[in-house]
C-alpha cells in the first residue's frame, strides 16, 4: 500500500520482556547452538547479504564512479554529488520559494507530518465520544488498504479541471469559481499532492494515537475533572503529554514515509508539471533507468539512505534502552 | 479498568446553561465527525459509480448527477478483456501470494533463532537487523539490475518473476524478522524448555510449538506482506521488464499515460485494484489494523 507505514519502525513501547536483556533471560540451552543457528538464519542471512548488504555498498560505490552502465568506469570522486547539489531541479535555494526535488520533499514533511498527525489525534479524541467511534474509525482507516496507485486515480478524478468531471471543480463553480487546474499549476501542485498524502495517512494516525490516548486510565482523567479542569485543561495538560511518546514514533514513521514516497507521484504527476512536483525517491528512478545516468542515479540513492541513518540510530538506540526498563 | 471514552460520556454538567453547552458541544462533535465521515468516502465512492456509467454519459455530466444515472459492467468487460486487466490480476496473484509466502516461513525460521537458540552476536546481529528495517530500496536497484544482467546474461531474471519475489522477500525481511520475534519472544520459555527437555530438536520445537501458538502474529503480519506486495507499484516497475507479466498497478499506469482523460477504463481498472485489499479490510480488519500497529507501536 503506498501511503500506509513503510514498514519502517520497531516498536518502541515493547513490553520489557521482549528486549534484550529480556531475550538473555529467556535463553536457551546453555551451550550455544551453532548448526542450529545457522540453519534457522541461513535463508535471511543469504537473501539479506545478496539482496540488500552487497547492494546498498554496490551503490555506494558506484556514487564516487561515472557509472554508465552500472560497471565501475572511472572514479569521480564527489562529483556526481556536487553535480547532484549544484542542480537547481534537486535543489534550488536562490529563488523564494525554494524549490527542487529535496525541496518538496520537506515541504511533504512539513505540512503532511503535521497535518496526519493534527487531524489523527483531534479525530481519535472526538470519535471517542461517540458510540459510533469504531464506523469512523474504519472510514478513515479504509485509504490504508488501497494501493497508492489507486489513490492516485480516485484524485485525479477529484482534481480533474473539467467542472463536469472533476467534483473539486464542480463544487468551486456552484460559489462561482473558475476551474482551477490542481495538478497543472507549479505553485499549487505540490500542496494538492500532499493533501491526497494527508486523506491516505490520517487514518493509520487515527488508530494508533486511538489506542494511545484510551490508555490513559479513566480515573486519571476524572479526578482531573473533579479538581476542576477544563477540557481544555485536560487535552492539554493530561492527554497530549501522555501520547506524546506515540506521536513521535508516528512522525517517525510518517518522516520515513515521505523519504520513501514515490508511487503516488509517478501515477498522479509523473513529477510534473516540468518538474515541480519531485521528489528525491521520484529523482532516483528517472535518473537511473529514464535517463540512464547510474552514477548520478546511485548519488540520489545514497542521499536517501544517509537522509535515514539518523533514523536508523535513534531506532537501534530506542530499542536498545527499552530494554533496560 | 474503566476507559477515557467512558469516562468523557459519564460526566454530566451539573447546571442548565451547562448541558446546553455540552448538548451543542455533542451536535457540533457529530457535524464535524459527518463532515469528516463525507470528505473520507465521496471521493471513492465517486470513483466507484464512475466505474459503472458509460462514457457518454462520464463525458457529459458529472457522477453526482444521480437523477441521470444509468448503470453498466461494459467498462469492466472493456477493460478486463480488451486493456489485458484480467491478464494483470492474475500477474498480480502471481507475483504477491510467494512473495507473502516465502518472506513469512524465512522470517520465522530467523525469528526462531533470535529469541529461542543461544549463538555468539546474536543481540547485535539482531540490531544490525534492525538497522536495515530503514534502507531504502533505491539503493539496491541498480547493482541487482545490472550486476545481475553482466554475470549471467542468460538468466534474465527480470523477464519472469523470479527477481521480483526475491526483492520483495528480501527487503521484508528486517521487518518481518522484527516482528515475529518480538512475539516469539513473549511465549512462555517453560513450554520451549519442556519440549527441549523432551529431545525435541530445535526443528521440531518450532514448527510443533511455536509455530502453532504464534498463528495469529503470523496471520497479521502475512495480511500486512500481502497488501504490501499486492499494492506495490516501484518495485514492479524496476523488477518485471515483460509486458504480458505486468500487475494491475503497472497496468493502470500505463492506462493513465496512454488514456489520461478515459475516466470509465480508470475507474474500472482502479476498482479491480482494490477489491482484494478491500475485501481483506473489511473480513480481516482486526488482523489488518494490528499487523499495520505492530509496525509502529506493539
Amino acid at each position: 500500500m503506498g501511503l500506509a507505514p513503510t514498514p519502517a519502525i520497531p516498536a518502541n513501547e515493547m513490553p520489557a520482556q521482549a528486549g534484550l536483556t529480556a531475550a538473555r533471560r529467556a535463553r536457551g540451552p546453555e551451550a550455544p547452538n551453532y548448526g542450529a543457528a545457522i540453519l534457522f538464519l541461513l535463508p535471511a542471512a543469504i537473501l539479506l547479504v545478496v539482496f540488500l548488504l552487497y547492494p546498498a555498498l554496490y551503490t555506494i560505490l558506484l556514487s564516487f564512479n561515472r557509472g554508465r552502465n552500472g560497471v565501475f568506469e572511472q572514479w569521480v570522486g564527489l562529483d556526481n554529488y556536487a553535480r547532484l547539489f549544484a542542480d537547481p531541479d534537486f535543489l534550488n535555494l536562490g529563488t523564494f520559494p525554494p524549490s527542487g526535488a529535496l525541496w518538496n520533499n520537506v515541504l511533504w514533511i512539513v505540512f503532511y507530518t503535521s497535518i496526519v498527525i493534527f487531524l489523527g489525534l483531534i479525530i481519535a479524541v472526538v470519535a471517542a465520544r461517540v458510540r459510533y467511534e469504531s464506523v469512523v474509525k474504519a472510514i478513515v482507516f479504509i485509504p490504508m488498504a488501497i494501493a497508492a496507485t489507486a489513490l492516485a486515480v480516485i484524485w485525479k478524478f477529484v482534481y480533474a479541471p473539467d467542472a463536469n468531471i472533476g467534483l473539486l471543480n464542480a463544487l468551486l463553480g456552484t460559489v462561482g469559481i473558475a476551474p482551477i487546474s490542481w495538478l497543472g499549476d507549479e505553485g499549487l501542485v505540490n500542496f494538492a499532492l500532499i493533501a491526497v498524502g494527508i486523506w491516505g495517512s490520517v487514518g493509520f494516525a487515527t488508530v494508533i494515537l486511538s489506542a494511545a490516548v484510551k490508555s490513559i486510565p479513566a480515573e486519571v482523567i476524572e479526578s482531573a475533572r473533579v479538581e476542576g479542569a477544563t477540557e481544555r485543561q485536560i487535552f492539554f495538560r493530561m492527554i497530549l503529554p501522555m501520547v506524546s511518546l506515540p506521536i513521535s514514533v508516528l512522525a517517525v514513521t510518517l518522516v520515513v514515509n515521505v523519504i520513501k514516497l514515490f508511487d503516488l507521484i509517478y501515477v498522479m504527476t509523473g513529477g510534473g508539471p516540468g518538474k515541480a512536483s519531485r521528489v528525491i525517491a521520484f529523482t532516483m528512478y528517472q535518473q537511473a533507468f529514464q535517463a540512464g545516468q547510474y552514477g548520478y542515479g546511485s548519488a540520489v540513492a545514497v542521499v536517501m539512505l544517509v537522509v535515514l541513518i539518523p533514523i536508523m540510530i535513534y531506532n537501534v538506540r530506542r530499542f536498545r534502552t527499552g530494554s533496560v526498563t | 479498568m474503566t476507559v477515557l471514552a467512558e469516562s468523557m460520556a459519564g460526566s454530566r454538567p451539573r447546571t442548565p446553561a451547562g448541558r446546553l453547552v455540552a448538548a451543542l458541544n455533542h451536535w457540533v462533535i457529530h457535524i464535524a465527525l459527518g463532515l469528516i465521515g463525507v470528505i473520507w468516502l465521496v471521493p471513492t465512492i465517486g470513483l466507484l459509480v464512475t466505474s459503472f456509467r458509460p462514457r457518454s454519459d462520464i463525458q457529459a455530466t458529472g457522477w453526482w448527477d444521480i437523477f441521470n444515472l444509468h448503470l453498466t459492467l461494459e467498462n469492466y468487460r472493456q477493460v478486463l478483456e480488451a486493456q489485458g486487466m484480467l491478464q494483470a490480476f492474475v500477474n498480480t496473484v502471481f507475483i504477491a501470494v510467494p512473495s507473502t509466502f516465502l518472506p513469512l516461513a524465512i522470517c520465522s525460521l530467523a525469528a526462531y533463532a533470535f529469541s529461542w537458540i543461544k549463538f555468539p552476536f546474536r543481540d547485535t546481529l539482531f540490531l544490525i537487523v534492525i538497522a536495515f528495517l530503514l534502507v531504502p530500496v533505491q539503493v539496491a536497484f541498480i547493482p541487482l539490475l545490472t550486476t545481475a544482467t553482466s554475470l549471467v546474461p542468460d538468466l534474465q531474471l527480470t523477464r519472469g518473476y523470479v527477481a521480483v519475489w526475491l526483492a520483495h522477500t528480501a527487503f521484508a525481511l528486517p521487518f518481518g524478522i522484527f516482528l515475529l520475534r518480538n512475539f516469539f519472544i513473549t511465549l512462555p520459555p517453560d513450554m520451549i524448555e519442556a519440549a527441549r527437555m523432551d529431545g525435541a530438536s530445535d526443528f521440531r520445537v518450532f514448527s510443533r510449538i511455536v509455530l502453532p501458538v504464534s498463528v495469529p502474529a503470523i496471520a497479521a503480519y502475512g495480511i500486512f506482506q500481502f497488501l504490501w506486495v499486492w499494492n506495490d507499484l516501484l518495485m514492479a516497475l524496476v523488477f518485471v521488464q515483460d509486458s504480458s507479466k505486468f500487475p494491475m498497478t503497472r497496468a493502470i499506469q500505463n492506462l493513465l499515460s496512454q488514456y489520461g482523460t478515459e475516466w470509465h477504463l480508470l475507474a474500472a481498472g482502479a476498482f479491480l485494484l482494490m477489491i482484494v485489499p478491500l475485501i481483506v479490510f473489511f473480513s480481516l480488519q482486526r488482523y489488518f489494523v494490528q499487523g499495520l500497529l505492530a509496525g509502529s507501536i506493539k
